[in-house]
């Protein structure tokens, strides 16, 4: 499937999921659907990007979404160039800029960035003249990560609309827990989100979603359990006491997966830390567990997001095949 | 156009004359000579102008006295590229400020008399708008030992603070309090308590959203009750700057009701503007304290209205494109402010919640008052620092136009009415827009 299958226009950039449509979304999650058919067989490589320029620039360190990304760019056929750019030599903001405007100059089609700070990525968008992917900006927003959060419930409840989902853990810190709020409101989900009230931002309750301060009433007849990771730096002194105690009356495990409903999933955007968050039991069960299933589903919607921002655009040009 | 520099007489005639000390608006005339206001009224040359007196011809626009705005930092000294004294004093000119109150946070902060004296020489040099400077309250702003308050004010400090630095320590403002009244010195403060100010932006739907951590509105409050109670202990004068919270203006209000020596005041954009103003991440409208709510908005109007909030300041802080174009948490804060002032300043009055001599006495009789300046109100022997201004004139705010060095106004391309046509100071005229203002007849 090509752009052309698209049956609603993208925007130049995916900067976040606040703002897209639910036919935006569904689309990008239908285009999805056709690589991972793709990613399953033996020949995966496309030639959908087949001379066009990707540059994976991180300012923060992320093995996993800079390799996903990288994965999805390659079998599409683009020039794939990883940049990571270590956080500690980036003290003033305007190296952000001077290093968008020089890669600018190179003529990339797409940059996929990373950035420790909310509103970064907007930002560079701004100054440059290629599409611009967020890879993940401060607490802002995870726009891929939502994306494939929801292309694996809807391959495994069938629908988005009317399930009730519970984001659980650091809700404060989690750009993936605004993008997946976001995303999941808009495909007519309900969305709880359940953490101690230290880690609950102010007046979250006004982007639609039920606030939970206890795993009892907030996991209680849920259909899915997004499980956020929990910094260990943020473990001790001014958030929650102590590892053990956040464990005991956050950390998901078999007992408080008793009031989910009947085949509820269980997801994280990992890495995981067994024990502090999750326990291994449930996080290793094949019935509910679909972390892995998740992390394929991210190549996937990745190679969608590509081709939607930049293989499209190829393709509408005067000429092209 | 006439101009007094050497102390001749110059009659300002046919004015719409705005009198806050009076709590009048009609039409009428002043008198100026020797750089002072000689006489002035709603009788005064009512037979027509002087012969044989340099005239200005008002044509019915508003004479008021010029601006005392008691919150300006310049980049001067230390941060020249952002702002010198000579920018700021065209930027006041332009915007009908005619005093000026400097921020000791500059490098190095006014916490010594020798800088406070450096202030009045460059003033003295770049011979525009008056200057005063405030003396840094804690040595190197560090909020840790008094600074020599007595001879700072010695030297001409106005005021004493920290800048945009709240004292953290109870004990120390305690001290700064009860040592200041020797010397009949006001503390001023901006009121955040700031283990819960460090926030990029206002506390809220809005900054969740955006993923920006926030300045809860109660770091106002708690501050404010806690600099109130010391007050209380201490019979010292107390100014709380910058007010933008309603727990903010409820609590000043009932601190004044019980006779305590505190004032306050607050900018026009916490008066203009709510925290949607940061929009996409708009640094431009990262100022300190944030940009509040909607209901915060309204109950600083309300504050300003009734008189709990004393005086309406510029903020002024200039930044430049590389503090600003960087992501949002990182940007420093600030806005200009001296030549939005009176536009948004007047919004007040086009918005029918006060009249021009209520507007005028905020910007300029009580915060003269209360800094025991010379300017700010008319009266026979004060300095003739008047401003004239079209109250009604449409125009729309422009940085590209602008005479601070810097164009970082959150008031980009706000459609906007009320210009200064002609200022002031000490009888000789330092601005005069010639695109509204041509030259008119003296005698």
């Amino acid at each position: 499937m090509t752009m052309r299958s698209l049956s609603v226009s993208m925007p130049r950039d995916l900067l976040g999921i606040e703002g897209l449509s639910a036919a935006s979304i569904s689309a990008l999650l239908d285009l999805s659907e056709t690589y991972i058919d793709t990613n399953r067989s033996l020949v995966k490589r496309r030639d959908t990007l087949s001379g066009r320029t990707v540059i994976n620039l991180f300012f923060e360190a992320s093995t996993r979404t800079r390799t996903s990304f990288e994965v999805a760019a390659k079998r599409l056929g683009a020039d794939v160039i990883n940049m990571e750019v270590a956080a500690s030599s980036v003290k003033k903001g305007e190296t952000l800029l001077d290093t968008a405007m020089t890669l600018n100059a190179m003529l990339p089609d797409a940059l996929v960035v990373r950035h420790q700070d909310s509103g970064a990525v907007n930002l560079l968008a701004q100054k440059v003249n290629c599409s611009v992917i967020n890879g993940g900006d401060g607490s802002h927003e995870h726009p891929t990560q939502a994306l494939l959060d929801a292309l694996t419930i809807r391959r495994r409840k069938g629908k988005l609309e009317g399930l009730l989902v519970a984001i659980c853990g650091d809700i404060l810190h989690s750009r993936v827990a605004r993008s997946n709020i976001h995303l999941l409101k808009i495909m007519g989900a309900q969305v709880r989100v359940v953490g101690p009230a230290t880690l609950m931002p102010t007046d979250i309750d006004r982007m639609g979603v039920e606030v939970h301060y206890s795993m009892r009433t907030g996991l209680k007849d849920v259909d899915i359990v997004m499980m956020l990771r929990l910094q260990t730096e943020r473990m001790s002194g001014s958030f929650v006491p102590s590892v053990s105690e956040y464990f005991r009356f956050f950390g998901l495990d078999e007992e408080k997966m008793k009031v989910t409903r009947p085949g509820a999933l269980i997801m994280h955007p990992g890495p995981m830390n067994r024990g502090v968050e999750i326990d291994s039991a449930v996080a290793d069960d094949l019935q509910r567990s679909v972390i892995h299933e998740q992390v394929e589903m991210g190549v996937a919607v990745r190679m969608a997001c590509l081709d939607a921002l930049i293989g499209g655009r190829r393709n509408a040009l005067p000429g092209a095949a | 156009m006439a101009n007094a520099s050497d102390g001749r007489p110059v009659a300002y005639i046919n004015a719409r004359l705005i009198d806050p000390s009076a709590d009048t608006d009609q039409r009428g005339a002043v008198l100026t000579g020797d750089g002072k206001i000689l006489d002035y009224g709603a009788n005064l040359f009512s037979g027509g102008a002087p012969y044989g007196i340099a005239t200005v011809d008002c044509r019915g626009h508003c004479l008021a006295p010029g601006i005392v705005d008691l919150r300006v930092h310049t980049g001067e000294p230390g941060e020249e590229h952002k702002e010198t004294f000579d920018t700021a004093g065209r930027a006041a000119a332009a915007g009908g400020v005619t005093s000026m109150c400097i921020l000791p946070d500059t490098e190095p902060p006014f916490d010594d008399a020798s800088l406070i004296e450096f202030v009045a020489r460059r003033a003295r040099q770049v011979q525009r708008t008056k200057m005063y400077a405030y003396g840094a309250l804690t040595l190197g702003l560090k909020g840790e030992q008094l600074s020599e308050i007595g001879l700072i004010s010695e030297a001409g400090a106005v005021a004493f603070t920290d800048g945009d630095r709240p004292i953290a320590s109870a004990q120390l403002m305690r001290r700064a309090l009860y040592y200041a009244k020797t010397f009949d010195a006001l503390i001023v403060q901006v009121p955040q308590e700031p283990s819960l100010s460090t926030g990029a932006m206002n506390s809220g739907e809005l900054a969740t959203r955006l993923g920006l951590g926030g300045n809860h509105k109660l770091a106002e409050a708690i501050q404010l009750e806690r600099d109130i109670r010391l007050v209380e202990m201490t019979g010292g004068r107390y100014h709380a700057s910058k007010i933008s919270t309603a727990e903010g203006v409820d609590i000043v209000r009932r601190a004044k009701a019980r006779g305590l020596k505190v004032t306050c005041d607050t900018a026009p954009h916490y008066f203009a503007l709510n925290e949607i103003a940061v929009g996409d991440y708009r640094t431009f409208a990262k100022v300190v304290p944030p940009l509040r709510a909607e209901s915060d908005r309204l109950a600083v109007v309300e504050g300003v209205s009734d008189g709990t909030i004393d005086c309406i300041v510029s903020d002024h802080r200039p930044q430049d494109v590389e503090s600003k174009r960087v992501p949002f948490a990182l940007a420093e804060p600030g806005v200009v402010g001296l030549e939005t002032l009176l536009p948004i300043a007047l919004e007040l009055y086009h918005n029918g919640q006060m009249t021009l001599p209520r507007i005028w006495q905020r910007l300029t009789t009580t915060p003269s008052r209360l800094f025991k300046l010379p300017g700010g109100r008319l009266e026979k022997g004060a300095p003739a620092d008047l401003v004239l201004f079209d109250p009604d004139i449409a125009w729309v705010i422009d940085p590209d136009k602008f005479e601070s060095k810097t164009g970082n106004t959150a008031f980009d391309e706000r459609p906007t009415q009320g210009r200064a046509l002609m200022t002031v100071l000490d009888g000789r005229v330092i601005h005069r827009d010639s695109s509204l203002w041509p030259e008119t007849v003296a005698a």
